[in-house]
């Protein structure tokens, strides 16, 4: 019997970066392709999953189970007034936590001092409220203290973490005081941003009495703010429309401003999906190309695939080995994209102060992507090469 | 006859073989040769270019198979085998010298020469060692650490040949093995083609060069793809 043509699985390795050994700028350049592909999939993944991740973690520490109450008709950007026992009814309701109304004052704007022009807001609110407010929020003083029920009733005002930024205060003293609807109001505090109540973060706080006093406070709530168990949300909120007005039910406003954090979710989600596609188009670029190298470099080695013949490679091993090329060229492609595609992560990571987190399976799936692109790209030229007649591949110049 | 005929003693056995290429029409590149070479033979296959002399060496090389009649490589029948082991004669039974050399320039005159038994399924430290023994047989072993791109031409076409010897086949084919050369390096060839048969390998030995023909015991002429003068068999 004769023997048959047989080749060892490392020489087959060997024999497949014979060619990217001695063309190491081709082998580059036509792996880079891969490279990006591979590197924005990674990304894309990495930094999507990082966003969401920091995204839940914020929902997770501001919670999901505040709600808000207000007029539905809002006209010109005013709040409209609700029933005057609103807070009252409210708090009677089962899973309820904690409950504060505010009014958002029409009169009076926040003013530095005496010499500002009235037309010169800043955009900023005057809001009555009471000390309930900080508790129901989860928010928290940055500077001084915030209203109790003694300073309640006098000129004392607590800014929102905007207003105090608008109105260029930085320290809390004796001496730190703004100018209310006319009134000097001494500020005792600063509050820390509040992400589910940013029209809080914008506004002048007094107490109820002293709004009466001085602001024309008439006693109606604009907005309350609901905090509830947290099994309890879905329930409460579909009792407080009618607990707050039980004439009018479909005037009132009831939302959940966790809700906003939420849609966010699923807009990165959309946003990654149209990145992704992109991709995987510059994965499918990138694979073209190492297919058109791979077709160049069959064309260009027919010499050495004849010699090979002659020596006694059967056709699988000259498919094998080109196979084998463009599997490393393509490997090393997904190695460097995997890479980059990391290091992209941890960079817009660690710039956002997000956590890194790349999923697994955008890693593994990345090479092995690549790696499915290599084999795609390679399996044509490599049929090519061994199909070629070893009588034809010798005589070619 | 069998496939494979062990009792057969002859290296090469052609009998009848015709290499037809379709085409219109069709090309007719080997008529009907006849031709047996024995162990320890060196033969010159001579004849004017388009005299088929490149086809019968491909042929005896198991590089293609004939049209019709048959050609016993070894005592196998290379009509008779598909790819993998007709591969496997061309790995075991023959070696091949080329007039363009086809050394593979990356790597050093050892690796090139290594090559020699690498669809053999040898172990690389294996086909070290005796591609060292068949670079020395060559006059080569100082240069065994180059490039393939470093050396000289007739420095390139020794390696070439410690390549087809080095698994010692029953025949090596040589394609012009002088034509790239200048007829210093091309005499230093011939020289050394002859002490290798004087070692007892068998060679067979394509040219249009008078002077490699005239090293050769046996001369065989072809014309037209017909043999049209033989020397004789020595021996026989």
């Amino acid at each position: 019997m004769s023997e048959v043509s047989r080749m060892r699985g490392a020489d087959l390795l060997a024999a497949g970066t014979l060619g990217l050994r001695s063309r190491p700028l081709r082998a580059v350049l036509s792996a880079l392709g891969i490279a990006i592909g591979v590197a924005s999939i990674v990304a894309v993944l990495g930094v999507t999953r990082s966003s969401q991740a920091a995204l839940l973690e914020q929902i997770d520490r501001l919670g999901t189970n505040l709600l808000t109450v207000a007029n539905g008709r809002e006209m010109g950007g005013a709040e409209a007034t609700l029933p005057a026992d609103a807070g009252r009814m409210i708090r009677r309701l089962p899973g309820v936590d904690h409950v504060a109304p505010t009014t958002r004052l029409n009169g009076p704007g926040v003013y530095r001092n005496d010499m500002i022009p009235v037309g010169q807001t800043g955009g900023l609110d005057v809001r009555a409220c009471d000390a309930a407010l900080l508790p129901t929020l989860d928010g928290r003083v940055a500077k001084g203290r915030f209203l109790d029920a003694a300073s309640a009733a006098y000129p004392v005002a607590v800014l929102g973490h905007e207003a105090a930024r608008v109105l260029g205060i930085t320290r809390v003293d004796a001496t730190t005081r703004v100018r209310l609807g006319g009134h000097w109001f001494a500020v005792t505090g600063v509050l820390e941003p509040l992400t589910l109540a940013p029209e809080i973060d914008r506004a002048a706080l007094v107490g109820f009495p002293v709004a009466e006093r001085l602001l024309g406070y008439d006693g109606y709530p604009s907005r309350l703010y609901v905090r509830t168990a947290q099994d309890r949300v879905e329930a409460v909120a579909g009792l407080l429309a009618p607990t707050t007005n039980p004439a009018f039910p479909e005037r009132v406003d009831v939302s959940r401003p966790s809700d906003a954090l939420t849609v966010r979710l699923s807009v990165a989600e959309a946003g990654a999906a149209l990145f992704l596609g992109l991709g995987a188009i510059a994965l499918l670029v990138g694979g073209i190309g190492v297919g058109n190298i791979m077709v160049i470099s069959v064309l260009e080695r027919r010499g050495e695939i004849g010699l090979r013949r002659a020596l006694g490679a059967a056709r699988r091993h000259v498919a094998a080995q080109f196979l084998a090329e463009s599997f490393l060229l393509s490997a090393l492609g997904g190695a460097a994209g995997v890479l980059a595609g990391s290091l992209v992560t941890a960079g817009v990571a660690r710039q956002r102060g997000w956590a890194v987190l790349i999923p697994p399976e955008a890693l593994w799936g990345g090479l092995g992507v690549a790696l499915a692109a290599g084999a795609l790209a390679g399996l044509y030229p490599a049929l090519r090469a061994a199909h070629l007649q070893p009588t034809e591949a010798l005589r070619s110049l | 006859m069998s496939v494979t005929d062990v009792t057969d003693h002859a290296v090469l056995r052609l009998s009848e073989v015709w290499k037809v290429y379709p085409g219109e029409p069709p090309v007719e590149s080997v008529r009907g040769v006849s031709l047996t070479v024995r162990p320890g033979e060196m033969l010159a296959l001579l004849g004017p270019s388009g005299s088929g002399k490149s086809t019968l060496l491909h042929l005896m090389a198991a590089l293609d198979r004939p049209t019709s009649g048959s050609v016993r490589l070894a005592g196998h029948d290379v009509g008779a085998y598909r790819d993998r082991r007709l591969a496997g004669l061309r790995a075991y039974h023959v070696g091949v010298v080329f007039q363009r050399f086809f050394l593979l320039e990356g790597l050093t005159a050892l690796e090139n020469v290594a090559t020699g038994l690498l669809y053999r399924g040898v172990s690389r430290a294996e086909r070290r060692r005796l591609a060292a023994g068949a670079l020395t047989g060559v006059g080569l072993a100082h240069r065994a650490g180059h490039r393939a791109s470093k050396l000289s031409g007739g420095e390139r076409q020794r390696v070439a040949i410690a390549r087809a010897l080095v698994g010692r086949p029953a025949v090596v084919l040589a394609d012009e093995p002088t034509g790239n050369l200048d007829s210093a390096s091309g005499a230093g060839i011939i020289a050394l083609l002859r002490e290798l048969n004087g070692h007892g390998a068998t060679l067979v030995v394509v040219t249009h060069d008078t002077k490699v023909a005239d090293a050769c015991p046996r001369r065989v002429e072809l014309r037209d793809g017909v043999v049209v003068g033989d020397s004789g068999e020595v021996g026989a």
